[in-house]
């Protein structure tokens, strides 16, 4: 209703709220707690109705509840005062039987940012971290980091870590990583959470285990573990062998950095890894999602820094298609410019010097840069074409 | 781990805006984000901004912006995987993904975002576990219903268009109302492939990339076990050879991790148990150099021709003749030919420039308008030919150095791109030969299991 103002409509929705009618009515209270919301994310300030949200919040409804709790996150900050009288239904919902409305309220007790809520959040977090439920353990364990970066600068509670450390060894994988995560936020200052030789192996054990995103990380932490021995390298090396033929880019990826960092002083594997990941990049450059193609082609252009000759077979690929948004196109020219060689350079300078006369004059020029950039190799072949050019007489070419 | 989550309209409207961590800017960082995007410049990429210590990423998805934003050293794939996840997810969710859906359904897509991610980092994306924890049911605009489609015919008798469900029919939420008893049990598999093929001027194949993708959008209980037979002369790499034909050849395929391949080798069958929504990626990508002839040529002709009487500037002609060389069945739905004028020349649409054409077809249309010419053949028979001739008078042409048409296409016009759908087609030959269910859930009526094939053109371009 854009003709009202926002003071009308808190109005009308306080006086809505307060209805008894409407409060008996189940779906008529959601319908209006959904109203509420949906104002909330168009950006008026609701928070005249605090008081009225937080009666609401007693309920069984979890629909209900869970709007009721996203208000609250979204306004305590403004409002911590009346966000207190909601942290008592908070606390009596972090025992609640259903494992939801316990992992729920604790999420949100932990989101509220307001100053004096760290007295009641302790005792639910550490109750949460040993709870059966691990839809719980998970949301309990992020827990801790939200409350630790509340505080600021306080010190690190030592117990609290040391559960944490042991909770790694947990059954759910979505919580383990949750508390490599939360460590690596509490133990900022002395450098984020230490793998140590049993936690690397117990994490290369559990990585089938994960999905995707959950493997993405923990190759991201084993960053930081220096194996002790060759061997021990290399045990490591054939584990993390299969994740180089993941279906997600991420994990590709990350194995891939995995490899190169812990292979350093072995460079004839660098060089077959990146062979390796040479099939997947290049899927990559031609998937359907553009960004996806562009970060691909980015990271191609990385490769080709260090290894000149890796992608020159494949420079058909380069190619521009007619339909590419202008990024992708600019990173194609680099490339090819930069995978030039003896057996190409004819067929990659003929389709440049079809770009040069592209319809977007940035895009010709940036052929045209590419041509001069090769020409300090291929003189002659190059030379000759840029002179065809200039006989075109077309502004925006000639200089 | 991300700070910030929006997604905004084409026009840069916020719909919705989630942060996770609390430390950084507020609502106006939106803004911020729409304000940058579109004050770029043509040669930075738009993808990954900087601003400040933050880091923007983003994608498009049916014209809206889903925008994340870290102060982090991530991942660009990993954020980027997450970001297409997300939009599945919405999109399977709400039915489909645009600004109508996201604005009915804000309370869902709110919960989806908690469960998803905490604290900004991903706990899980997975339909199965989702499932239990989201509560809110979908908005759709209008209850789906088949038999909408006026399905039964005069008398009451079954017509054809009960074998045929339209392209949207699986563009409806995956989780309906639970209290919903008759939901269809449905199952849709589409083999897509998407053509990319550059052919020079002389008419030699330049490039020709022909990439396919298995997708399968599941509407039955998770869990149900289901085989999917592909045709058994499938044959992946150059030296494997089965059966005594030529075969389908694929260069490389890559199947998700969790299809079961044990017969794959054998009888080329698929075993999987997917979740119920769209199965994320059985992406079979295949690249292969096709030895046979494209489907279609166009050959155009420059005839530098003046007519007589034209007082202003110079006429260009070009004729583009289209045979195709598919079967008559075959017939490709729509077939569009733009061939835009190249730079130096004065917009096409000016008014002193005309466009006089010649068309084989009645239904054809022919316009000129920013900057290139389209041709739309809104049905074209395989094995046909169709031709069209157009001569377009753009004043302060150039034109070329004065020889004739024996030089390289005259400065008007730029390479002639061709997008169109072979339905029922696959270029590669590729045919599911059948989808088995292992056994039928319980107490639903027989699912409807619906096979699509299809044929796209990413980008066929022909230089003239």
């Amino acid at each position: 209703m854009p003709y009202l103002g926002s003071e009308d409509v808190v109005k009308e929705l306080k006086k809505a709220l307060c209805n008894p009618h409407v409060q008996a009515d189940r779906l008529r209270y959601r319908n209006v707690i959904q109203r509420v919301i949906r104002h909330m994310t168009q950006g008026l300030d609701m928070s005249g109705v605090f008081m009225e949200m937080v009666k609401a919040s007693a309920t069984v409804d979890i629909v209900q509840k869970k709007l009721v709790y996203l208000y609250m996150c979204t306004y305590a900050p403004l409002k911590p005062d009346l966000a207190l009288l909601a942290i008592n239904t908070l606390c009596k919902d972090c025992s609640d039987p259903n494992p939801m409305v316990r992992g729920l309220a604790l999420r949100s007790m932990c989101s509220l940012r307001m100053p004096g809520v760290q007295e009641y959040i302790q005792q639910p977090i550490l109750n949460g971290l040993r709870d059966k439920a691990s839809y719980v353990r998970r949301v309990a364990v992020l827990g801790c980091a939200k409350m630790h970066n509340l505080h600021g600068d306080s010190e690190v509670d030592g117990a609290l870590v040391n559960e944490l450390y042991s909770l790694l060894r947990d059954q759910d994988p979505i919580v383990v990583v949750n508390c490599l995560r939360s460590l690596e936020e509490i133990l900022k200052q002395e450098g984020g959470v230490v793998i140590n030789k049993p936690i690397a192996h117990h994490l290369l054990n559990r990585m089938p285990k994960l999905d995707q995103w959950g493997q993405a990380e923990v190759l991201n932490f084993l960053l930081r573990y220096q194996p002790r021995s060759e061997e021990e390298l290399f045990d490591i090396l054939n584990l993390l062998d299969s994740f180089l033929k993941s279906s997600s880019p991420g994990v590709v990826m990350g194995a891939t950095k995995l490899f190169l960092i812990l292979a350093k002083k072995f460079p004839h594997v660098q060089t077959d890894v990146l062979v390796q990941v040479k099939g997947p990049l290049l899927a990559a450059c031609s998937s359907e999602s553009r960004e996806l193609c562009f970060a691909a082609l980015c990271h191609v252009r990385q490769i080709l820094h260090s290894l000149p000759g890796h992608f020159s077979s494949h420079y058909k690929k380069f190619f521009c298609s007619y339909s590419e948004p202008h990024y992708i196109k600019l990173q194609k020219v680099e490339v090819l410019c930069e995978l030039v060689n003896d057996e190409n350079v004819q067929q990659v300078l003929e389709e440049l010097r079809g770009y040069c006369t592209d319809v977007s004059a940035d895009f010709a020029q940036a052929a045209i840069f590419a041509i001069g950039g090769i020409a300090r190799t291929y003189t002659d072949q190059c030379v000759q074409i840029l002179t065809e050019l200039l006989g075109l007489r077309q502004e925006h070419i000639t200089t | 781990m991300i700070s910030q989550f929006f997604i905004l309209s084409s026009k840069g409207d916020p719909l919705i805006y989630k942060d996770f961590r609390g430390d950084t800017g507020g609502r106006d960082v939106a803004e911020l984000f729409y304000r940058k995007l579109t004050g770029l410049s043509g040669d930075e990429s738009p993808v990954v901004m900087h601003h400040d210590d933050r880091h923007f990423i983003h994608i498009r998805h049916s014209g809206l912006y889903l925008v994340a934003t870290t102060s982090e050293n991530i991942s660009p794939f990993s954020l980027l995987e997450l970001l297409s996840r997300l939009a599945t997810l919405l999109g399977d969710y709400c039915g489909s993904l645009n600004e109508g859906t996201i604005s009915r359904n804000v309370a869902l897509v709110y919960e989806l975002l908690d469960e998803v991610l905490d604290y900004g980092y991903v706990q899980t994306t997975s339909m199965e576990m989702l499932r239990n924890f989201i509560q809110t049911e979908a908005v759709v605009s209008k209850p789906f219903s088949l038999f909408d489609l006026s399905s039964v015919g005069l008398f009451g008798a079954e017509t054809q268009q009960s074998k045929v469900a339209p392209s949207s029919a699986a563009s409806r939420p995956v989780l309906a109302s639970r209290s919903d008893q008759s939901q269809k049990n449905e199952v849709f598999l589409d083999v897509v492939e998407r053509l990319s093929v550059l052919i020079a001027s002389n008419g030699s194949l330049l490039k020709v990339d022909v990439q396919g993708e298995i997708r399968l959008k599941s509407f039955l209980p998770s869990g149900s076990e289901m085989r999917i037979g592909l045709t058994e002369e499938f044959c992946v790499g150059k030296s494997e050879l089965r059966g005594y034909g030529p075969g389908i050849r694929v260069d490389e395929v890559s199947f998700h991790s969790s299809v079961l391949l044990e017969e794959f080798e054998s009888h080329r069958i698929l075993r999987l148990q997917p979740p119920q929504g769209e199965a994320p990626g059985l992406p079979e990508v295949t690249m292969r150099p096709a030895p046979k002839k494209p489907s279609s040529q166009c050959q155009t002709a420059p005839s530098p021709a003046t007519r007589g009487g034209q007082v202003s500037g110079r006429a260009t002609g070009a004729r583009a003749v289209a045979p195709t060389s598919l079967d008559e069945r075959v017939a490709p739905g729509r077939v569009e030919l733009a061939c835009p004028g190249k730079a130096g020349t004065e917009p096409s649409v000016s008014p002193n420039s005309s466009l006089s054409q010649e068309l084989s077809g009645p239904e054809q249309k022919a316009e000129l308008g920013e900057g290139a010419l389209r041709w739309d053949l809104p049905r074209v028979q395989g094995g046909s030919q169709l031709s069209g001739l157009f001569q377009m008078d753009v004043p302060g042409l150039p034109g070329p150095p004065g020889q004739g048409p024996s030089t390289s296409a005259p400065l008007g016009l730029g390479p002639a791109s061709l997008s169109f759908e072979l339905p029922r087609h696959t270029c590669s030959g590729l045919q599911v030969r059948f989808l088995r269910l292992a056994f039928r859930p319980c107490g639903n009526t027989n699912p409807h299991k619906w096979v699509r094939h299809l044929s796209h053109s990413d980008a066929y371009v022909i230089r003239i």
